[in-house]
């Protein structure tokens, strides 16, 4: 088994939310990228990235489409940032039954970012490519992480082990007791 | 299956309540595009000329534009038209924004509402999902604030909303219509406000199909990038701190008095101060990389945005400084009036006093300084209280129901609209033309594609035609290259200048894309992003129909001689189609009466401007030649060209 240091590409797109200027291209170009066949139809509902707009409070936050969560927040942080007051959910890019972001809005079934990773690639996600006021940048970092030895399990592991997580070891070790008597 | 557009418009009466989706005739699509032009079209066919703009018989149709939706850049405009009780002719206007595409992603090319609900009401679409709501918990609103509070009521912050301000509420015939921080203005806030409806909300989440996607979103890609890096498109005049061209040429207070001397350095240090202390950024519309809207927080005072001359008109019209348009901008959007108009309609009221044609007993509590007075009368009009009743009619409704001479003051009016506050010394020929017969009523909304002036050498003309990618024709080339001095120039070339500044607007309001990408901003560089050389082929790839230059410079014609033929049949004739008197010092009647008939011949009009039999047919509308020989307005020997 190896162990040691390997490094990996990290994805990112930083984000300036004082450079966005709300004209959600970025909505209308990953609709695009991503319909069925490529570019065949526009929907920015069905976007992985929606710019959280409030003109009235000036906030303009590009959100990016993050894990699938059942059930909303039981609580929100407001931030107050620069003077301006932001819900937590500015910032936050699950796909989240609190609203509709990230949803694919005829089936309901969850829409998340995959960075525009196609073969061949592309240089840069299609969302970063059409902002025009470099609000969105993509950067490409690479981090050196400790491989920890990873030990190969079998299916029968994989299987008791999610067994003890629910029923606990002595339930388990019991029911198997029982098992092989009854077999003999 | 239809491309780019939905192929469907909503039918809404609101006297009745009802709500239909009706499916559209793709015919249409070919001859008239979209946007004001099939609004035109349903205009001609549905409401009768005799109708009164107050009638429920009026429709108001919000349209998109063909292209809205798509991947085309800055493609947001939304069209909306009328019949306006200030000229009683179609009115045009537009709004930038999220409306129009949002409408198109709930599966709608246009709104098209007749009737009147008995009390406020605001109409809410989810997709299919169309409801007439009670809103008498918004009366009095701001417009912004409307849609703020929509958006918490129908807990969808992707909500668009169009609304209308206490000044529509009140029928004021400068009111607007507003979405964010764009404002929809000559005349159809008023009719908004008469149909009782205060708000618009739209929001969808469907499928937008295009005929050729993977070419389209690849010529978009390719604009939108030049877009982006281009200084010869989008509004200049949010980052050019230099304002000495509207400040020292255009006039001031009622369009009465220029200052040519105005602008200083120590000036533009201190108004650029008051704008960056108090500017949160600047904004763009939808899928467009220009930030043409500055965002202005000023302490005390509703957020407003605002993008081109429009920073300038509350201060010069009360002859103060930048700062009180700050202050008053704000308060103006929420009650949603237009930025144009209304500080004339204001100033016009201060001249009748200072006049003696209007007594201090008209302005009972009336501050004496400009400031104060303009506040003052801003919440008059838009109350429709005591003088603000009348002058709420705008200036030249005013004059005549306060007589007494006053109908002097009106003198910047053109078929009763007011125009831009411009007083020169000598006659434009290309203007003249522009202002006496256009039909969407502002310079801004007609000129804009051939340059203003000509370059003093010939070698700046040279490279300046060298790059001038945006030419229609030729012959353009030439007309500037050879154009030394401004007065300089045929009147069959100006014909053709006028004809091709037109022509571009004309295609934008149909396709919904904006006048600083395309018809307005070539005048100013000529580096525009839109053009007739790459539109058509745009067209083509969306919609799937067979476009080229040459049918769409028709399509242009068409559309150019409808809202003609729409305006001919509610009364528009030769003696309406005069600039303000006093526009030019110097004036030559029987020059301009000459020119006029030129143009008119020129576009296949008869010496009324009424497009005669054969112009109707060559440009496929028969039905209309048909219909203005029944109502006899045109007879059979009046049918040939002038």
């Amino acid at each position: 088994m190896k162990s040691g240091r390997t490094t990996r590409i990290v994805k990112e797109i930083k984000v300036d939310i004082n450079q966005c200027t709300g004209c959600r291209a970025c909505e209308m170009a990953c609709s695009a990228y991503h319909a069925h066949p490529r570019y065949s139809s526009v929907n920015p509902a069905k976007s992985r990235i929606r710019v959280v707009a409030d003109e009235l409070n000036d906030e303009y936050v590009p959100i990016r489409a993050g894990d699938y969560t059942p059930s909303e927040c039981n609580g929100r942080h407001i931030y107050t940032i620069n003077g301006k007051e932001y819900s937590e959910c500015s910032f936050c890019g699950a796909s989240c039954p609190s609203r509709d972001y990230f949803v694919e809005p005829d089936s309901g079934l969850p829409l998340k970012c995959d960075m525009c990773e196609s073969v061949p690639p592309l240089a840069e996600p299609m969302c970063v490519q059409v902002c025009g006021t470099d609000a969105l940048t993509y950067v490409e970092r690479e981090v050196e992480r400790e491989e920890t030895p990873q030990i190969k399990r079998g299916q029968i592991e994989i299987g008791l082990e999610s067994l003890v997580n629910q029923h606990g070891i002595q339930a388990v070790i019991e029911s198997l007791n029982q098992m092989s008597k009854a077999r003999k | 299956m239809r491309y780019a557009e939905t192929g469907f418009s909503l039918e809404i009466d609101l006297s009745r309540g009802s709500i239909e989706k009706v499916a559209t005739d793709a015919r249409d699509t070919a001859l008239y595009l979209g946007g004001q032009g099939i609004a035109a079209k349903i205009l001609f066919e549905r409401v009768p000329p005799g109708t009164d703009p107050f009638s429920p018989d009026n429709l108001l149709i919000f349209s998109t534009g063909l292209l809205h939706g798509t991947p085309a850049p800055a493609a947001n405009r939304t069209v909306v038209n009328t019949f306006s009780p200030q000229t009683n002719l179609m009115s045009h206007s537009l709004f930038g924004g999220f409306f129009g595409p949002e409408l198109k992603y709930a599966g709608y090319d246009r709104i098209i509402i007749r009737g009147k609900a008995p009390d406020l009401v605001y109409l809410y679409i989810h997709n299919d999902k169309v409801e007439i709501r009670d809103a008498t918990h918004l009366r009095g609103k701001g417009t912004t604030e409307t849609g703020d509070l929509l958006k918490r009521e129908l807990k969808d912050q992707k909500v668009q909303v169009a609304a209308i301000g206490l000044a529509g509420e009140n029928r004021v015939y400068m009111a607007s219509i507003d979405h964010n921080h764009a404002s929809a203005a000559r005349g159809v806030g008023v009719i908004m406000g008469d149909k009782r409806l205060k708000a618009i909300a739209v929001r969808g989440t469907k499928d937008l199909n295009l005929a050729r996607p993977a070419e389209l979103f690849d010529v978009c890609q390719r604009i939108h990038k030049k877009m982006a890096e281009s200084s010869g498109c989008g509004d200049w005049m949010a980052v050019d701190e230099d304002d000495s061209f509207h400040h020292n040429h255009f006039a001031w207070g009622n369009a009465r008095t220029r200052i040519k001397n105005y602008w200083s350095k120590e000036l533009q240090e201190r108004w650029t101060k008051w704008k960056y202390d108090h500017m949160d950024r600047q904004t763009g519309c939808y899928n467009c990389p220009k930030k043409c809207r500055n965002v202005i927080k000023w302490p005390g005072r509703p957020r407003f945005g605002y993008k081109c001359f429009g920073k300038d008109t509350y201060h010069m019209a009360a002859f103060l400084e930048l700062d009180f348009s700050y202050e008053i901008l704000g308060v103006a959007q929420e009650y949603g009036v237009d930025s144009y108009s209304t500080p004339q309609v204001i100033a016009f009221a201060l001249e009748l006093l200072e006049a003696g044609i209007l007594t201090d007993k008209d302005f009972p509590g009336m501050p004496a300084d400009s400031k104060g007075r303009f506040f003052y009368l801003l919440e008059k009009i838009v109350r429709r209280e005591g003088i603000g009743d009348i002058l709420a009619d705008s200036v030249s409704h005013a004059a005549r129901r306060i007589g007494n001479g006053a109908e002097k003051y009106d003198h910047n009016t053109t078929k009763k609209f007011e125009q831009l506050p411009i007083k020169l010394g000598k006659l434009n020929p290309a203007y003249f033309l522009m202002i006496a017969t256009g039909e969407k009523m502002s310079i801004t909304q007609i000129e804009g594609s051939f340059p203003q002036d000509p370059l003093p050498t010939r070698e700046q003309r040279e490279e300046f035609v060298g790059k001038w990618e945006a030419v229609p024709d030729e012959k353009f080339k030439k007309y500037f290259l050879e154009w030394e001095k401004r007065s300089d120039m045929s009147d069959e070339r100006t014909c053709d200048i006028v004809d091709w500044n037109e022509a571009m607007h004309y295609i934008d309001d149909s396709i919904g894309t904006c006048g600083f990408v395309s018809s307005f901003r070539g005048q100013f560089g000529g580096d525009v992003p839109y053009h007739m050389n790459n539109i058509p082929r745009i067209i083509s790839l969306a919609t799937g129909i067979e476009m080229d230059k040459e049918k769409l410079w028709k399509a242009f014609q068409r559309i150019r001689t409808l809202v003609r033929a729409v305006n001919v049949r509610r009364g528009l004739r030769r003696k309406d189609e005069r600039p303000p008197e006093d526009h030019w010092a110097i004036r030559d009647e029987k020059y301009e009466q000459e020119l006029l008939s030129k143009y008119y011949a020129f576009k296949g009009w008869n010496r009324e401007g009424i497009p005669t039999r054969q112009t109707l047919e060559r440009l496929d509308m028969g039905y209309v030649a048909d219909d203005l020989e029944q109502r006899g307005i045109l007879s059979a020997d009046e049918s040939m060209p002038a």
